[in-house]
């Protein structure tokens, strides 16, 4: 995917020193546990998405940070200072909003310029930096209109110049891109990278759409029932994910159920229901004896010559023409499996045995 | 096509009718009252109808003679009947023993009989007298409209103002003003806060309060107004509460006065302004204020700088509303004010129920109509959509 992109990112997040820090941070509403014991950390600079299913407490997350809810226990840290306490307006951050949240009285200079007149700062100097928030995302030629004359493109533009223009440390978007078009989305999506590298910005970014965060991010935390299920760079969270929800929510996997029948130096071997030994080499740490999935993403799946040490039958339901490949439907047992193939590798007969195989160190192992 | 205009014709017809019958002919009957010939008009109609052609150089036509005894013969108000007595002996002297004399006489004789005016009084074969009759009753004139005004037309026919003790019309036209003023300046002051206290609730306890501001809306006038006259008197209510918390020791003067009138009117109209205002910021974006706050500022610059701005068409709405709503107010002021404090539709009450001088009551109430039409059109274009202006 984007991992040969974010390589050159990538050091920055290794020389991270904490700038964000969310200390064992809880929030309640009533009875309902929304975020649960969350401790992360997110570095200077650092491009972090937070994905997750709807309701999985993304908003929640970022509101706290924006200041729009206080934790109901835990600390937040900004740069060594505590400031879940801070109301919003004092916490210097620039906040992009789902709906944009344009002023619709005011003009377009004015709606940039609005966080520059609730500090003070002169006339003047608010309209030189106006217009250089504006010539940033390119829209300085619309400064006299309203809101309401502007593309969905245009004021999603508009929301993150007016966030970005007094130079706010942490920048917080929530879901910013979903309301356009596909087109105009990845537009958008690559507009804000570029943003992002050339202010040296953290961004702190919600979204439920995978394919965004992998493409945005330097690293990506999967939120699931209000608890982080895997905080990892991209490539990290694709080719390692360590539980089965992560491996089931970025991208597509099968998943084949075995017990680890013994481990040494990191290569397991997992004996699956009807005798087949299947050998895994990766960071997990599950003991003998203990149930687990064995994960291998479609397009690890070979179906032609002998690539991988690990070989399973299976019966072949279905062929799927996509273009530039074909999706190979199976099942073995009660297990569905999936592969994603070249055209010239797909000879099999509809109903006949396919030998599918994959190597022992592009699988993982997670819980079941 | 034709038959669907047709059809939409006929289902506003009963509206248009309605509003024609009650809305705007009243209005044209009363303008033209304003301007027509006046009391001594009214009392005398058939002679008005017997001099209309006479050029005031001859003889005055007989007909005038017979015209006049049968008004006098008809059964008119009093106080009208003063009213012309009194503007026709200002011109001429006399008419003051004259007229009730030739009343008295014309009544005696039996019905249908001829009646000798020259017999009763010589004084009605003066040609200057019937002069002064013909011209106390032209058929229109700006008298009316000119006293509403505080001014009068001399002897010489050029406007002038009224001795200053008989000018009171635009004392309390101008009160009339100030006090419309001040109840919207005080609805306004008690309706913002509260219009923005209610939208920011949700369920039972933003229900409760539109119905506190409905509930008065669903009462008697008459009986929201008796109210407050029990509560602010000096034995009343607050007067008692603020006395036994010892918080005054004489009873604080709360009615019959500018404060009594003040308060059951704002109280009264409270509703004209919390409606309009509550209904431009339910229609704010809820998304707008979190964000003003995210973007640096503190609650008092998003108030100011977005919420404000945001509900100001309803504001003005509302204070247009009150305004105008205030500006006819006659019953509550009545009620709670002093002598100094009534408005001037007590005034124009007063002349239409007081003295039937129609007239007078028309020319004070196109003086009321002409602001408030003014003030109409201005609401009109407030209420369009932004989009549509
Ligand atoms: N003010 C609130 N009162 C009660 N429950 C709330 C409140 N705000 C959020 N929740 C609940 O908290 C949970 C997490 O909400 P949150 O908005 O953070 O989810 P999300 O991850 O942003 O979802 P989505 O992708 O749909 O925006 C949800 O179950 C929601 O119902
Ligand atoms: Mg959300």
């Amino acid at each position: 995917m984007a991992a040969p992109r974010r390589a050159a990112v990538r050091p920055k997040a290794d020389r991270m020193q904490s700038f964000i820090h969310f200390e064992s941070v809880s929030k309640n509403f009533g009875a309902a546990k929304v975020v649960d014991e969350l401790d992360f950390h997110v570095g200077k600079e650092e491009f972090v998405s937070l994905l997750g299913p709807s309701g999985s407490g993304k908003t929640t997350l970022l509101m706290m940070l924006a200041g729009f809810e206080r934790p109901s226990s835990g600390a937040i840290h900004l740069d060594g200072r505590r400031i879940e306490h801070l109301p919003p307006y004092k916490r210097e951050m620039g906040v992009v909003f789902q709906n944009y949240a344009l002023f619709p009285h005011m003009t377009i200079a004015e709606n940039v310029a609005f966080p520059l007149k609730m500090r003070g700062v002169g006339a003047a100097e608010r309209e030189s930096r106006t217009l250089k928030a504006l010539e940033l995302v390119q829209l300085a030629h619309l400064r006299e209109r309203k809101p309401s004359q502007l593309s969905g493109g245009q004021q999603q533009r508009i929301a993150l110049s007016r966030a970005l223009v007094y130079e706010p440390k942490v920048v917080l978007m929530d879901e910013p891109l979903s309301a356009l078009d596909k087109q105009l989305r990845e537009h958008m999506q690559l507009e804000i990278r570029e943003l992002h590298r050339k202010l040296g910005l953290t961004v702190i970014f919600v979204t439920h759409d995978q394919s965004e965060a992998l493409t945005m991010s330097d690293r990506i935390a999967v939120l699931n029932h209000g608890k982080i299920e895997q905080f990892d760079t991209p490539t990290g969270l694709y080719d390692r994910p360590r539980t089965r929800f992560v491996a089931e929510f970025i991208g597509e996997t099968n998943l084949l159920p075995g017990t680890v029948e013994s481990s040494r130096d990191g290569e397991k071997t997992i004996r699956m229901a009807d005798g087949t030994g299947l050998t895994c080499r990766d960071a997990s740490d599950f003991s003998p004896g203990a149930s687990v999935m064995v994960s291998v993403r479609p397009e690890m799946m070979h179906v032609a010559g002998a690539a991988g040490e690990n070989r399973i039958e299976a019966t072949l339901d279905d062929c799927v023409y996509h273009g530039d490949h074909v999706r190979l439907h199976m099942h073995r047992g009660d297990i569905r499996l999936v592969a994603k193939a070249h055209r010239r590798d797909a000879q099999a007969a509809m109903g006949g045995a396919v030998g599918v195989s994959f190597r022992s160190d592009e699988c993982t192992l997670v819980a079941p | 096509m034709i038959r669907q205009r047709l059809n939409a014709c006929l289902l506003v017809a009963p509206l248009v009718v309605f509003l024609g019958l009650f809305f705007i002919w009243p209005l044209w009957a009363m303008l033209v009252t304003s301007v027509q010939g006046g009391t001594v008009r009214e009392t005398f109609p058939q002679t008005a109808i017997a001099l209309a052609d006479w050029d005031g150089a001859g003889e005055p036509p007989a007909a005038a003679g017979d015209a006049i005894v049968a008004d006098l013969r008809l059964e008119v108000p009093t106080e009208r009947f003063g009213d012309s007595v009194r503007t026709l002996n200002s011109q001429y002297p006399g008419f003051r023993t004259l007229l009730p004399r030739t009343a008295r006489a014309v009544r005696e004789a039996p019905a249908g009989e001829k009646v000798d005016l020259a017999g009763i009084d010589p004084r009605w074969t003066d040609r200057a007298l019937w002069l002064v009759m013909k011209r106390a009753m032209p058929a229109y004139t700006d008298a009316n409209l000119l006293a509403a005004l505080d001014l009068r037309r001399d002897d010489a026919g050029a406007i002038a103002a009224v001795p200053p003790e008989m000018a009171v019309n635009r004392a309390t036209m101008t009160r009339t003003f100030v006090i419309s003023a001040q109840v919207t300046l005080l609805c306004i002051a008690i309706g913002l806060p509260f219009a923005m206290i209610t939208a920011s609730l949700t369920g039972w306890k933003r229900n409760l309060l539109l119905v506190a501001v409905l509930l008065p809306l669903w009462t008697s006038l008459l009986v929201r107004t008796a109210s407050w006259m029990i509560l602010l008197q000096d034995n009343g209510l607050i007067n008692q509460a603020l006395l036994g918390l010892g918080i005054i020791d004489r009873p604080l003067a709360l009615i019959y006065n500018r404060a009594g009138v003040l308060i059951a009117m704002t109280h009264v109209l409270l509703p004209f302004m919390v409606l309009p205002i509550y209904a431009s910021l339910l229609a704010i974006p809820k998304n707008l204020l979190p964000a003003a706050a995210a973007l640096g500022a503190r609650p008092w610059q998003s108030f100011l700088h977005v919420l404000l701005p945001l509900a100001m068409p309803g504001l003005l709405a509302g204070s247009l509303l009150v305004f105008m709503v205030a500006l006819g107010y006659y019953i509550t002021p009545a009620l709670t004010g002093g002598a100094g404090d009534q408005m001037i539709s007590s005034v124009i009450a007063f002349y239409a129920i007081g003295t039937a001088n129609w007239g007078m009551a028309g020319a004070l109430g196109l003086f009321l109509l002409i602001p408030t039409t003014a003030l109409y059109l201005v609401y009109g274009r407030l209420s369009k959509p932004a989009g549509a202006a």
